[in-house]
């Protein structure tokens, strides 16, 4: 029997060297292993046996049993790790081939720069307001220090409604209609539509957008202008952006400025981007005209302010290197998948 | 303001700047340089010749052979057609290898065989005309008669080398659209002294009264007329240095005496009229405002209507002048005058300003007095005037001076406060200092009494002075600081909805776009918006550019509708846009309108249809929390497909509208595919918005789930029966899923089959088949009601 034991344990093994696949080791088990099996059969004959051989016999056809087991898991696991090698192998995907995309929406480029102002003012403490855009000829020109009979006037060509009412031709209205509704302190953007009557060509439209900053309280200076405007500069531009302001006149501001920022391209040399000048204007700015805090009911001798505006669509157009401003307003969709 | 760098060195010696610093210096204290040319920069190789000889060509009778001096060693050979050349002659001379003004660049070649190693040039090839050298002729080699030698480079031969300067000069500046004016700024900038001038006339006797008598009778709107005689006039070219000064300041010279005008209104900045004193009826001048239906033709011709609140220049009979625009056609001087009236006025700078936009002709005249001249400027300018007849030799002047002053000019007087100046400027600026620059800038300083100067009509308010003492401090030379105070900047709640608004958007796949607000009223046709709709009243731009953008959209859809348009006729595919646009709805009794922000969307494509558009819609108002809204069928939108557009509201109040456009409108925007488009209300949208979410805890216990197939009238909308399955079924009903309607052959014709998919659970146990099927039999029976049979 024990010469039994071990030629069963012997062919077990070359049958499972043998096993192809899952199913062949599954055929060795119930052969030797099963209830019919050939291991299970020898064990059925353990009661002819005499008490002394029993004992051994039976140690030792519980080790084949044990060992048949052992190697057949062994198998079994070498078997599986080999057909999922095989499986992945068929599997292998030209990785290069392009993914499937879903749709993504696209932010008008506006949109997308309008944003990033809004995240640097509303970081330095400002709030966005708002205002119409058809308004008041009083909130737009006139509480603004721009009297009916002012010469600015003639720079900004006005779409009118009536004598009283015109298309707001800049962003600052909003600076009278929140100082006369708020008292200082007073920090905002306000954002928005202005309109001139420019005809449409690749640098005007008789509809763009800028953006308006105003600032009141007590002991504002303007080293504080220079000094929030130069912040703004370098959260958009990068630290390493130069600027300077240049003394300039808007009715509503006195002391006014521009900020010119050095020329990204040429760094000051004069190159094509900044039309040989060194410099690129960005925005206008300046301490609000006392007169102007008087026409909204706030004292001039208590409080200062300042107050700066950008346009909006030739700072996109900087960005993306944009040259032809009407693509904003026709809005093909090759054009806004770019951005 | 074009400034000859010639002229300014008349009043302020800078010494050796270059351009680029120069520009920069002026820029930075105010002045800002848009840019610099000189003459003859790009002109390479063009010198003065000498004619040595001219001797004729052997095989041309049109053509001579002419050797020139031009101080190289060998005299140089030239062929020329020109006829008027010679020996003895200096003409301008392009040598080999050289360029004229006009980019033209000259080389060697052979005329008919004989070498010719240059050309000689005309007035029109160095870019000039008889203007700037009356006594050269327009066709034929210009004959130099300057003092210069042969060999000398052209440009300074006949003075074409100075630089011009373009200022952009701020409309509270117009002293600044001057020499002088500028003089005196250079002269702070670079701190050096300004040589000014006052002028003198030596007079030839005689009497102005005896010549004319001036009548200003609006004394609001001419607040200042000087005026000289001049007799024994005697017109002729202008001298070179004047000549020279006019052209390098974009000017053309023309005659002595118009010249004189010309040069006096560029270096006093004060516009000045000459004219003949035969033209003057009953040798009276009279100021006053046009006569109800007066007409005038003025000096370029054409006939104009004047109104009653212009003001003319007349003489006992007629206007001869719009006050500060434009001489009339008959007034100006001509070759056989004889007597020439200066007129030096200073008119109401808004009154000129209306007249000239009213007449639509700007003038140089117009656009220095609308910004407001300096009455006091009107005597020296006319001084220099005829100090400069004099000089020239272009008449006698008579003596006397008729000058009308309504200006009552009082100096402006401001406090010198040393303290607020460096509080508001947020400097440390020593008073002295302050005292320097204003008196340089020509300021009266009196203690701490500042005098303004009468050409600074802008300086009103301490503020101005401040900008003054910052300017020439240096505005980079400011500190720089941040402003005081807590900042706590934040999005209002609105502008977070509307931010929300847009990311679902974005997240769904449109593409945000921008339309202008203004609109054609013919927008209202194409989307077939009855005549007598009340969104056909919009707000109207009394100046539109044209009639496509003549009036603010009731509507933002059209707008929408144009882009894709755009994008359908440019052959983009599929397109899924969106807008956050106004629609400015008039206010009976309201000076503004009601500005409504709209969302619109708008797409096409083959993968599009409504239940698209309204899925976009539908995930947008589950972000906003906004549930149990009212979906209507709606028939009668012109606009839309009767049986494929719907109105969305909430408690009754309606808050957009999304459809499939309606096929003739489609045909109206060229556009031959299906279209969806649709508006929300973001205002209503806001205030229903509900962002307070609750977490449910996941369930502890099964569902029952159940499909339900019925057959109803095709007209019955899924809607209603949703909500009457949710209404029977209470509490334990979790979700109504529609999954499937079917019309077709096996069903009646009318009819339609709708299947549900139900599912029901109870937070606390597990539902008994008992329960779940009551719910059912409650939901058969509500099916029923509905007239919807359940399906064998």
């Amino acid at each position: 029997m024990k010469a039994q034991l071990e030629a069963i344990e012997k062919k077990a093994f070359e049958e499972l060297t043998a096993a192809q696949d899952l199913k062949d080791l599954d055929a060795v088990r119930v052969k030797y292993l099963g209830k019919k099996g050939e291991l299970t059969a020898i064990l059925k004959q353990m009661g002819k046996l005499s008490a002394e051989e029993r004992p051994v016999i039976g140690q030792l056809a519980n080790q084949v049993r044990a060992q048949i087991e052992e190697r057949l898991e062994e198998t079994k696991t070498n078997l599986e790790a080999h057909l999922l090698d095989q499986r992945l192998a068929t599997e292998t995907l030209d990785v290069t081939m392009p993914g499937k995309r879903s749709v993504l929406g696209k932010k008008h480029p506006i949109t997308i720069v309008l944003d990033e102002l809004k995240e640097i003012f509303i970081g330095m403490g400002f709030d966005v307001a708002q205002g119409p855009e058809v308004e008041l000829d009083y909130y737009n020109f006139e509480a603004l220090n721009i009297p009916k009979d002012h010469p600015a006037r003639d720079t900004q060509d006005t779409f009118y409604i009536n004598d009283n009412v015109v298309l707001r031709t800049q962003t600052s209205p909003i600076q009278i209609r929140v100082m006369e509704k708020q008292k200082p302190p007073i920090r905002i953007i306000a954002p928005g539509r202005v309109y001139r009557s420019d005809a449409l060509d690749a640098t005007h439209s008789p509809l763009f957008h800028q953006v308006e900053g105003l600032v009141v309280d007590k002991n504002i200076t303007m080293a504080d202008l220079k000094g929030t405007l130069e912040v703004f500069v370098k959260r958009l531009y990068g630290e390493e952006s130069v600027v300077r302001f240049r003394p300039h006149h808007f009715p509503f501001t006195e002391p006014s400025a521009e900020l010119d920022v050095q020329c990204f391209n040429c760094h000051g040399e004069g190159c094509r981007l900044c039309k040989g000048e060194g410099w690129i204007e960005i925005l206008g700015c300046g301490m609000v005209h006392p007169k102007v805090l008087e026409n909204c009911g706030i004292d001039p001798e208590e409080y200062s302010g300042f107050a700066f505006g950008m346009g909006l669509e030739r700072l996109v157009m900087r960005r993306y290197n944009i040259d032809d401003l009407r693509l904003f307003y026709e809005n093909d969709a090759r054009f806004l998948n770019q951005f | 303001m074009n400034l000859s760098m010639r002229w300014l060195k008349d009043y302020v010696d800078i010494g050796n700047v270059s351009m680029r610093d120069f520009s920069e210096a002026m820029s930075m204290s105010g002045s800002k340089v848009e840019g610099w040319e000189t003459e003859f920069e790009g002109v390479k190789n063009v010198v003065v010749g000498k004619i040595l000889s001219v001797e004729p060509h052997p095989d041309s009778d049109h053509l001579v052979i002419c050797q020139l001096d031009v101080a190289q060693g060998e005299p140089v050979q030239i062929v020329t057609g020109a006829s008027n050349v010679h020996a003895g002659d200096l003409v301008p001379v392009a040598l080999h290898k050289s360029k004229l003004p006009n980019g033209v660049e000259i080389t060697k070649g052979k005329l008919r065989g004989v070498m010719s190693n240059g050309m000689m040039c005309s007035l029109g090839e160095l870019n000039l005309t008889k203007g700037d050298f009356p006594y050269a002729i327009e066709n034929g080699i210009f004959l130099i008669e300057e003092g210069c030698k042969p060999g000398q480079d052209i440009a300074s031969a006949i003075g074409c080398n100075d630089t011009c300067v373009e200022f952009e000069i701020t409309p509270n500046r117009p002293d600044c659209l001057s020499v002088i004016g500028l003089a005196r700024e250079v002269a702070v900038t670079f701190d050096k002294p300004i040589n000014l001038h006052t002028p003198v006339v030596k007079g030839c006797g005689g009497n102005i009264n005896d010549y004319l008598s001036v009548e200003v009778q609006n004394k609001e709107l001419c607040q200042r007329y000087v005026a000289r005689v001049v007799k024994n006039v005697k017109i002729g070219p202008s001298p070179r240095w004047m000549r020279e000064r006019l052209r390098a300041s974009g000017v053309r010279p023309i005659d002595n005496i118009v010249d004189i005008t010309n040069y006096v209104m560029l270096e006093y900045g004060q516009p000045m009229h000459a004219f003949d004193i035969e033209y003057v009826k009953g040798n009276k001048i009279i100021v006053r405002n046009a006569l109800s239906g007066e007409t005038l033709t003025t000096l370029d011709g054409v006939e104009r209507n004047l109104t009653e609140d212009m003001l003319v220049i007349a003489d006992a009979e007629k206007a001869s002048a719009v006050a500060g625009v434009m001489g009339g056609e008959y007034s100006g001087i001509n070759e056989g005058t004889h007597t020439v009236v200066f007129e030096s006025a200073c008119f109401k700078g808004s009154s000129v300003r209306v007249t000239a936009k009213k007449l639509g002709m700007r003038t140089e005249s117009s656009s220095r007095f609308e910004k407001g001249l300096d009455p006091q400027n009107c005597l020296p300018a006319i001084m220099r005037a005829c100090e400069l007849v004099e000089m020239l030799g272009a008449g006698e002047v008579v003596d006397g001076v008729i000058d009308i002053d309504n200006s009552g000019y009082k100096p402006t007087v401001l406090h010198l406060d040393a303290e607020w100046t460096n509080r508001f400027l947020g400097t440390d600026i020593p008073e002295e200092r302050m005292k320097k620059i204003l008196s340089d800038l020509h300021f009266g300083v009196n203690g701490n009494e500042i005098i303004v100067p009468s050409f600074r009509g802008d300086v009103e308010h301490k503020a101005d002075v401040a900008e003054e003492i910052a300017r020439f401090y240096g505005y980079n030379n400011i500190p720089t600081t941040t402003a005081k105070g807590s900042p706590q900047g934040k999005l209002s709640e609105y502008q977070k909805f509307e931010r929300t608004v847009n990311q679902t958007m974005l997240a769904q796949g449109l593409y945000e776009i921008m339309t202008y607000s203004f609109v054609s009223p013919k927008q209202y046709d194409k989307i077939r918006l009855p005549k007598d709709d009340p969104r056909r009243k919009s707000v109207v731009i009394l100046n539109p550019l044209g009639e496509d953008t003549s009036i603010m959209r009731t509507n933002a859809i059209p707008s929408m509708m144009d882009i894709l348009s755009k994008n359908y006729n440019n052959r983009n595919g599929a397109v899924s846009l969106y807008e956050i646009g106004n629609e400015y709805i008039p206010v009976d009794g309201e000076l503004l309108p009601d500005e409504v922000p709209n969302l619109v969307l708008g797409m096409y494509g083959e993968d599009k249809d409504f239940f698209t558009l309204k899925g976009v819609v539908e995930n947008l108002l589950d972000v906003l929390g906004i549930e149990d809204y009212d979906v209507t069928a709606c028939s009668d939108n012109p606009t839309f497909h009767p049986g494929r557009c719907a109105i969305l509201s909430k408690g009754g109040e309606e808050f957009g509208i999304i459809g499939e456009v309606h096929p003739l409108v489609c045909q109206n925007y060229d556009i031959n595919t299906r279209v969806y488009t649709g508006k929300l209300n973001m205002n209503t949208l806001f205030a229903l918005m509900n962002d307070e979410k609750t977490y449910v805890p996941m369930p502890k216990f099964p569902a029952s789930t159940r499909d339900l197939a019925l057959l109803c009238d095709d007209s019955l909308p899924v809607l209603t029966m949703e909500k009457a399955i949710k209404n029977a079924a209470g509490k334990i009903l979790e979700k109504v899923e529609l999954f499937d309607v079917y019309k077709g052959s096996q069903i009646e014709a009318g009819k339609k089959s709708v299947a549900f998919n139900i599912t029901m659970r109870a937070a606390d146990r597990t539902l008994t088949d008992e329960e779940v099927g009551s719910a059912m039999n409650k939901i058969l029976k509500a099916m029923e009601e509905l007239g919807a049979q359940i399906r064998s």
